[in-house]
């Protein structure tokens, strides 16, 4: 962190394609990252690469300056000490709460047994929404295709990210609530920030250009 | 079975104490050397003693065998401002006190935060800004110095200046206090969001963006026209005052507005390149010692010792490497 390069997470998957051609834009050469799916750390780019919900962990720790995640990300893992610099504009998706078609499952959960089970990658995101919706959940969390959950019967509904919806209409799943809208973010270290202002300030100032 | 210790806290074994010890004795000479005299006061406090002036919310409390609430203190200043109150309260100021002791904050689950760590400190009551300031400012760089390090930096910004800028433009209070919270935060998208929802002309909006995220040398200190005048006449008073070897580690911060309620003017964050948090901060309190009945400006600073520590190594290894 002592030199004036800056080094900037990159989140793999997704948010990948975007982020590169906008990194491209900015002056970075990021050739050799698109070559090169298996390599994780790009010294001469200042670039390293990772699942997107580890981008603030190693912006906060200061292993990268600067980082790209989700805000849906952010949300999940709220309280983390980095800076919310901008709102990239892409990868936009919404947070939802969706249950099988039909009758909606999760209110007659509610209504008759008082609590109603949800699955979900984000379990902060939808603890919040049922304690501020003043609603009684039973979060369990699951690691892969959250949309199996409702349709085996071990949940009444998820939430989670849709971009199209064409992952929960193919599975018979519906919409019933919006919880959040989510977008690309460029997150700063803040010890990075003060120290290296001036660099991080000429990104934002080409970034503003674009 | 392993007999395990709360989740937050650890413990010590003499290589790291060894190293933490002989710190912690060179930061204690330079506070010793500058007139500042250690004091040290109990851990566990009454609750009543805490939630003055908005001081940090101890996080762990115990009864008593009487039924009073006790707590452990979450920081050393306002232990001092009661000591400053009750055992000086005929003494002339200035009062000068320093400080190595552990304070005990919750953390947030999975953070690696400590629960409880130690803090080294001074406290200089009765003098007031920009020579009171600047005191300790000189006192914080020769502490770091003498602990070890080469590159740290001193973040100094003004926790007036952004809420008066606030003010000057008929922001709400209400409105002003989400737009706080989101600086605090470090959340500029959400700055950026609370700002323009306000209603307020261009160049105002563009103005309030741009004070949130200035940062520099002490040339920032005139560019802002008419507006938040005091508080930025304060900090040009305060570079006027600072030697040079403290003045080139200070970056002016005017979106600094963090931290503590109870600061009023000047506020401080201590940054080293080695490491990715911030391992020190302070400030002006000149309101906290008059509700302890004893009314002094004042202005103190801590380090975390243990922050203070990984800083160092980190820069050893940086040295080593070349």
């Amino acid at each position: 962190m002592s030199d004036a390069a800056l080094r900037i997470a990159v989140p793999r998957g997704a948010l990948l394609a975007e982020t590169l051609e906008l990194l491209e834009r900015l002056g970075l050469d990021t050739r050799e990252v698109r070559a090169n799916d298996r390599k994780l750390l790009f010294e001469e780019a200042g670039i390293i690469t990772m699942r997107p919900s580890d981008v603030p962990t190693y912006v906060e720790a200061g292993a990268a300056d600067l980082g790209i995640t989700g805000k849906d990300v952010l949300m999940e893992q709220f309280g983390r000490e980095v800076y919310e610099l901008v709102d990239l504009g892409y990868g936009a998706c919404t947070m939802v709460l969706a249950t099988e078609a039909g009758e909606d499952r999760v209110a007659e959960a509610l209504r008759r047994l008082g609590v109603v089970r949800i699955a979900t990658k984000y379990p902060r995101v939808a603890g919040r929404h049922f304690q501020a919706t003043g609603r009684q959940a039973e979060i369990v969390e699951v690691k892969g295709s959250v949309e199996l959950a409702p349709l085996t019967g071990l949940v009444e509904g998820i939430v989670d990210l849709t971009a199209s919806g064409t992952t929960l209409r193919e599975n018979g799943l519906v919409v019933r609530e919006e919880i959040a809208r989510s977008t690309a973010r460029l997150i700063a270290n803040p010890v990075a920030h003060k120290l290296k202002a001036a660099a991080i300030d000429a990104l934002l100032e080409r970034l503003g250009a674009l | 079975m392993v007999d395990r210790i709360p989740s937050g806290t650890r413990d010590f074994l003499p290589d790291e104490m060894r190293e933490l010890r002989a710190m912690t004795d060179r930061i204690r000479a330079v506070f010793d050397e500058a007139g500042y005299g250690e004091v040290y006061t109990p851990a566990l406090e009454f609750e009543t003693t805490f939630p003055r002036a908005s001081a940090p919310r101890p996080a762990y409390r115990v009864f008593d065998e009487h039924g009073n609430v006790l707590v452990l203190r979450a920081d050393m200043t306002v232990p001092i401002a009661r000591v400053a109150a009750t055992r000086y309260a005929h003494a002339d100021p200035p009062l000068r006190f320093c400080y190595v002791a552990h304070a005990y904050r919750g953390v947030r689950p999975q953070r690696g935060q400590s629960r409880e760590f130690l803090q080294a400190g001074i406290e200089l009551l009765g003098v007031p800004a920009a020579e009171g300031t600047a005191e300790v400012l000189g006192v914080l760089c020769a502490a770091l110095e003498a602990a070890g390090l080469e590159s740290f930096r001193v973040g100094v910004g003004d926790a007036a200046l952004y809420p008066a800028l606030l003010e000057t433009f008929g922001v709400a209070p209400t409105a002003s206090e989400r737009i706080l919270t989101e600086l605090v935060q470090g959340d500029f998208v959400g700055v950026e969001r609370e700002v323009r929802g306000l209603g307020l002309g261009a160049d105002e909006v563009e103005l309030l963006l741009r004070v949130a995220c200035t940062r520099g040398g002490p040339e920032l200190l005139d560019g802002l026209g008419e507006v938040a005048e005091g508080a930025l006449a304060g900090m040009r008073a305060l570079h006027a005052q600072l030697e040079p070897r403290v003045a080139e580690r200070v970056i002016f911060d005017l979106g600094l507005v963090r931290s503590l309620g109870y600061y009023t003017g000047a506020v401080f964050q201590v940054y080293d390149p080695a490491y990715g948090v911030p391992i020190g901060s302070g400030g002006r309190y000149d309101e906290l010692l008059g509700l302890f009945g004893r009314p002094l400006p004042a202005v103190g600073f801590a380090l975390n010792v243990e922050r203070v520590h990984i800083a160092l190594t980190g820069e050893e290894r940086g040295r080593a490497r070349g």
